[in-house]
């Protein structure tokens, strides 16, 4: 297992990470070393086996469709880094380049 | 008089309190005193909450003095991990990214703690957003452990344990992913458990791993976890992975005893890789439950090795998706930028703390396109063949035991260097995790270097009442003294 700086930039973009050239080359050892450990659970036959996500039998389950108070606007933003006129404020977002 | 209050169990408290002998602002304002005392040696309070917690108590003393009927906690100081949701006070998860975060509602837990009369005195220290084995991974500052001040607590809900340890509270909340209760309680000789994925509501608690993640109790004694389980375990229509059906009585069974239980100790974590002397008084903690009437036999949990490599893949996926919510815009920390993605890579960046920026990547490349089902996948379906592992060693046993942590407390920045040493602390707490077991730890003696040392009680799905029966009984035969003690314990209460 290992990984080039390029590849562990890329994952850093997908998870919206800014990490500086020391970050990204500290991180490359380590990821390889942590997937690497990590691949073990490849050698384990799972044909025909479902996968678990959660331990206890629960689906689908449903509420009554009710009214009922909910948070209000003003709390909602109320903890936002910043907002205006009742909104959260971000900068521009539309015809930002990919 | 404090000395005689903040050594006293809850049990206990509540009783004396009921009796009238003593007031809830008394022993609440005992345990703020002994914490504020204690806390310059440990940090293992976030915050401490005087105000709130002395107007509680009184409210209790006043409705106590009308003749209210009150909650099974009434009075009782309790030390509340970070990473739970309480309305107007700061909730950081150990993490700059919240460091002001005022949540707007408080967690299912945190509200049935207040029916129940519970007085919070603090919010704990814990590693950041509950990665962690040490609570080295505080934004905060490390917290240390009582025996020891040079040692770590174990992690991540290290904050809670300490500050029980220390006798600043006779109860705390953790919660447990991968071991995040158990160890920590078995590092600072205390007893903690991890209930049934689904049994205590996650509503309010910050997510780390949602098919892992579990609120549960601490105390210095058995009797005490029960009666704080009984508190906060329960269906809430507020999470939809909560258990429908009522919460087990915990209560009832608990002085019944080891007579006629069969106890399996699981082979595979009985190897290499234990310590000595958590091996010897592990051994000692068997012979003593056949010697209580217990029937012990040998199991074999035979895709158990697989549990720590399953779950680090398991639980970085789900954070980097769970923590992708940590954007700058609705709450938290922002750091400016251009654009708004550079607003959120900036922020992320300035506001995570390492273990959690390495957690956030593993878990984005373990989900990116062409590695899912290699990784979280195949992790998933791995996750199944141990619970199924679980339940054939259930076939022949009621329980089964191992030790909780391999070694005893570790001394600060021993593991902070190397990731994978530091992940290996949970090999034997994992798997219950992945199983979404119920586990507990109850401290068994001390290694040769005087620390303590835990015993882990597993049982199956939904079997809390039994996993404390076997505890209290033990429990009441070893005789285990948590008072902290030692040439660097912290300084004893006065």
């Amino acid at each position: 297992m290992s990984l080039t700086v390029d590849e562990v930039r890329h994952v850093a973009r997908l998870a919206r990470l800014a990490l500086s050239d020391d970050e990204l080359e500290a991180l490359r050892g380590q990821l390889a070393d942590i997937l690497a450990y990590a691949e073990k659970v490849g050698e384990v036959a799972v044909d025909g086996v479902p996968a678990t996500s959660h331990a206890y039998p629960l689906a689908n389950v449903l509420r009554e469709d009710q009214p009922r108070p909910s948070l209000a606007a003003e709390d909602a933003i109320s903890s936002a880094p910043q907002a205006e006129d009742g909104r959260f404020h971000v900068p521009r977002i539309v015809g930002e380049q990919a | 008089m404090s000395v005689d209050l903040v050594t006293r169990t809850a049990a206990e408290l509540r009783d004396q309190m009921s009796a009238g002998e003593v007031s809830a602002v008394e022993v609440v304002g005992a345990h703020l005193a002994r914490a504020r005392a204690v806390d310059t040696e440990i940090n293992a309070f976030l915050k401490l909450m005087d105000e709130q917690a002395l107007d509680h108590a009184a409210d209790i003393d006043r409705r106590r003095a009308a003749g209210e009927a009150l909650g099974p906690l009434a009075g009782v100081p309790l030390a509340l991990k970070d990473i739970l949701a309480t309305a107007g006070i700061e909730t950081t998860c150990g993490s700059r990214i919240l460091e002001h975060y005022r949540p707007n509602y408080d967690a299912t837990a945190v509200q049935r703690l207040r029916a129940a009369d519970a007085v919070v005195i603090g919010k704990t220290n814990m590693d950041e957003f509950a990665m962690g084995s040490s609570t080295e991974n505080s934004a905060f500052g490390p917290t240390r452990n009582p025996w020891d001040t040079d040692r770590v607590p174990g992690g991540s809900s290290g904050g809670s344990t300490a500050a029980v340890a220390a006798f600043a509270a006779p109860l705390g909340i953790g919660t447990d992913t991968g071991g995040s209760i158990r160890q920590p309680a078995a590092l600072c000789g205390l007893v903690g458990m991890k209930p049934t994925y689904g049994r205590v509501s996650r509503y309010g608690l910050i997510a780390f791993a949602s098919s892992l993640d579990q609120v549960g109790p601490i105390a210095r004694s058995v009797t005490d976890a029960a009666l704080l389980h009984s508190a906060i375990a329960g269906p809430d229509p507020l999470d939809s992975t909560s258990i429908p059906t009522p919460a087990e009585d915990v209560m009832a069974s608990l002085d019944r005893g080891l007579d006629g239980l069969r106890v399996g100790v699981v082979a595979e974590f009985m190897g290499e890789g234990m310590a000595e002397g958590v091996r010897a008084r592990v051994t000692e903690a068997i012979a003593r439950m056949e010697k209580l009437g217990a029937e012990v036999v040998d199991v074999s949990l035979p895709h158990v090795s697989y549990g720590v490599p399953a779950y680090y893949l398991i639980a970085p996926s789900e954070c980097s998706s769970n923590l992708s919510r940590y954007d700058g815009v609705r709450y938290g920390m922002r750091v400016d930028g251009d654009t708004a993605e550079q607003m959120m890579a900036r922020t992320r960046a300035a506001g995570f703390g390492a273990e959690v920026k390495r957690r956030i990547m593993v878990g984005t490349y373990a989900l990116s396109a062409g590695y899912y089902d290699a990784y979280y996948a195949q992790a998933q379906r791995v996750r199944t063949l141990i619970s199924r592992d679980f339940s054939k060693a259930y076939e022949r046993c009621d329980i089964l035991v191992s030790a909780t942590s391999p070694t005893t407390a570790f001394p600060l920045g021993e593991k902070t260097a190397d990731p994978l040493a530091m992940y290996l602390n949970d090999i034997y707490t994992i798997p219950s995790n992945l199983a979404g077991a119920p586990a507990l730890s109850l401290p068994v003696g001390l290694d040769d270097q005087g620390l303590p040392v835990g015993l882990q009680i597993m049982a199956p799905v939904l079997a809390e009442p039994v996993l404390f029966q076997a505890a209290r009984a033990l429990e009441a035969d070893l005789g285990f003294d948590p008072t902290p003690r030692g040439p660097n314990a912290v300084t004893a209460p006065s």
